[in-house]
């Protein structure tokens, strides 16, 4: 997990390293052709979201008779796209999925990550038999695909009594993380040097105060990084919401809201880019502010899971 | 008995995450009375004991139970044997779903991962890598139904009739290009790669972002002998980088084929799989929750798995391969 350590989104003093491959490369290119090259993908990669933005300020007619360009020529400004979509009532409002979405991604973040923490410190710190294998076993559950549990998910709900409640969101999401969380957990876990724990040991804590006292300081990073992903995972989640809670208005989450507006008032335009954009500002921000923390989850996950 | 208040839901909320960190606190309490060495194996039985209860019930069981279905017919009651199979490989229709998935897991992650690396080697070093690396990040933190509304804008069609401007960027083009506007949604196979550009758009930040870390952790020394031994950019970037950054442009090339096998929320929201543009996860969802025939949509659940399993078997074989050396 070297590279894990590496803040690759900073730029690097640009003394540190006089050669790098991409200097050269760039040199073979002419620099100049690079920069245009780079500057046209990052245009074509921001210009679609850019338009959106725009078009969900202008009024309704504005947005249905001319393109969001000539916004620069003839700007027109209004907030109604936005009141419209954020009230709590009325069939085109997205007030309540908002809310619901809330609801919804704050104990299916909490909980799997707790319980795979509990799981990840019996596999990483403590000695028992078959642990390898059920280790194993945990990691392979990873590939397998939510489409194969849905089904048989949605009918053990509803033998419960719990279709169409948060707890089958909440249940589903925590289930869903758990593979991936174990493992990645895990692995951050045995790069905690063992005499740390050995140290505690010899000292005569247990393993619940080696769990708080010991590890959990060191791990904030690694959590940081799995929230993030799961917060992320869950806030813009779609089949799981679709298939547990389509057809409940007062669970379903923006995702579903947002999906619903598109496939029944598809040329809506100017309720659907005022409601993408209340979709996209949450995971944005908290994207924005703890961006160190997913490039670290990501490489971890992405080079070793 | 649902709440429908505001305050209601983040009532139940709070009750929820109450009652987990209590049967949190009751496990973690008798793991702390159990002392001593021998009593490991019982500290581990309680941490383990909620993960492995919602792994067996949650996903081990639904998945053995789908299999079965996989066997059974439309209303999951008539066993049929291998005929909702042979459906999915014989019928029409199903051979267009799983002809556009071919087109998906073909294109996406190949292309995606070339612009990723491109723009990373492009950027890197450069005074605004951070701000530039930011811009192709961010569609990574947008939804897959904020992405499609994003685009199917880019792609809108107003009729070409006098007077009618088209407001969607792409016709726009077009237009001032001197051609005719289309309706691009609609048109069959281009559909389905016009989508397969959303998931380009989202991964391309993904494969950047991995791709750059594994440019950066190059060791100076060998880009030094390289140089010195008076090797030209292109073979730099030939006998020096892509080897260097093999194992992360696997991972790369596999993680984003794996999504992309799963993608379903591109279709859904842009077209509803409509116009020939279905794929198999798609699929499987219009099959067992609007067509109601849980049969073909276990079957095709169980061909969702089947085919991860190759991409995940390698993708595990070149980890243990690079750890290795």
């Amino acid at each position: 997990m070297s590279t894990a350590a590496t803040p690759v989104t900073t730029t690097p003093p640009v003394a540190a390293a006089p050669v790098k491959v991409s200097a050269i490369a760039k040199k073979g290119l002419s620099s100049r052709w690079a920069s245009l090259a780079a500057v046209i993908i990052a245009v074509l990669w921001t210009l679609p979201t850019f338009g959106l933005a725009i078009s969900s300020f202008r009024p309704e007619r504005a947005i249905k008779t001319t393109g969001w360009w000539t916004f620069f020529s003839n700007p027109q400004v209004t907030l109604d796209n936005y009141r419209s979509v954020l009230s709590t009532e009325g069939a085109n409002s997205l007030g309540q999925t908002f809310v619901n979405s809330f609801v919804i991604v704050i104990p299916s973040v909490i909980i799997p990550i707790t319980i795979a923490l509990l799981a990840a410190y019996a596999f990483a710190w403590i000695d028992f038999k078959g642990r390898n294998l059920l280790f194993v076993a945990v990691f392979a559950l990873q590939i397998v695909p939510i489409q194969v549990t849905l089904i048989p998910l949605l009918s053990l709900y509803v033998d419960a009594g719990l279709s169409g409640t948060f707890w089958t969101i909440w249940i589903s999401h925590s289930i869903f993380a758990l593979p991936l969380a174990i493992f990645l957990l895990h692995n951050f876990m045995k790069e905690i040097p063992p005499a740390l724990i050995e140290a505690a040991r010899v000292d005569g804590a247990g393993h619940v105060q080696i769990f708080f006292r010991v590890l959990m300081p060191l791990l904030t990073p690694a959590l940081a990084a799995f929230g993030i992903f799961q917060f992320l995972w869950v806030w813009n989640d779609l089949l799981v919401a679709l298939t547990f809670a389509g057809g409940t208005p007062q669970v379903a989450p923006i995702t579903v809201g947002l999906a619903n507006l598109s496939g029944t008032r598809g040329t809506a335009w100017h309720l659907l880019s005022a409601g993408a954009f209340v979709s996209i500002l949450i995971p944005i921000i908290v994207f924005l502010s703890l961006q160190r923390y997913f490039v670290r989850g990501l490489l971890a996950g992405g080079l070793k899971g | 008995m649902h709440p429908t208040s505001t305050a209601g839901k983040f009532l139940l909320m709070f009750e929820a995450i109450l009652i987990f960190v209590a049967v949190v606190s009751v496990i973690l309490f008798i793991a702390g009375r159990l002392g001593g060495r021998r009593s490991d194996r019982w500290v581990a039985f309680a941490f383990l004991i909620p993960a492995v209860l919602m792994l067996l019930v949650g996903l081990l069981y639904p998945g053995i139970r789908t299999i079965f279905q996989s066997f059974f017919d439309a209303d999951g009651n008539g066993f049929i044997g291998i005929n909702n199979y042979k459906t999915i490989f014989t019928s029409s229709d199903q051979l267009v779903v799983l002809r556009n998935t071919v087109f998906w897991v073909v294109v996406t992650p190949f292309v995606a991962t070339s612009i990723g690396l491109l723009y990373a080697i492009l950027v890197d070093k450069s005074r605004f890598e951070a701000f530039a690396k930011a811009l192709i990040f961010l569609p990574m933190a947008i939804s897959f139904v904020g992405a499609s509304i994003i685009w199917k804008f880019v792609y809108e069609y107003r009729p070409d009739q006098p007077g009618v401007k088209q407001i969607g960027l792409l016709n726009q083009v077009l237009v001032m290009l001197g051609g005719k506007p289309q309706n691009w949604l609609i048109d069959s196979p281009l559909n389905t790669f016009l989508l397969i550009v959303v998931m380009i758009w989202i991964q391309a930040g993904f494969a950047m972002t991995v791709l750059s870390a594994a440019i950066k952790a190059i060791p100076d020394d060998i880009i030094e002998a390289a140089r010195l031994d008076g090797v030209t950019a292109l073979g730099m970037f030939r006998f020096v980088t892509l080897p260097s950054i093999r194992p992360a442009l696997v991972v790369v090339l596999t993680t984003i084929g794996i999504g992309v096998l799963k993608v379903f929320d591109i279709v859904r929201t842009a077209t509803g799989g409509n116009f020939d543009t279905s794929v198999v996860a798609n699929e499987f969802y219009s099959q067992s929750f609007r067509a109601s025939n849980q049969g073909l949509g276990a079957a095709l659940a169980v061909l969702l798995f089947i085919l991860v399993v190759p991409i995940v078997a390698y993708n595990v074989r070149q980890m243990r391969a690079s750890e290795a050396r």
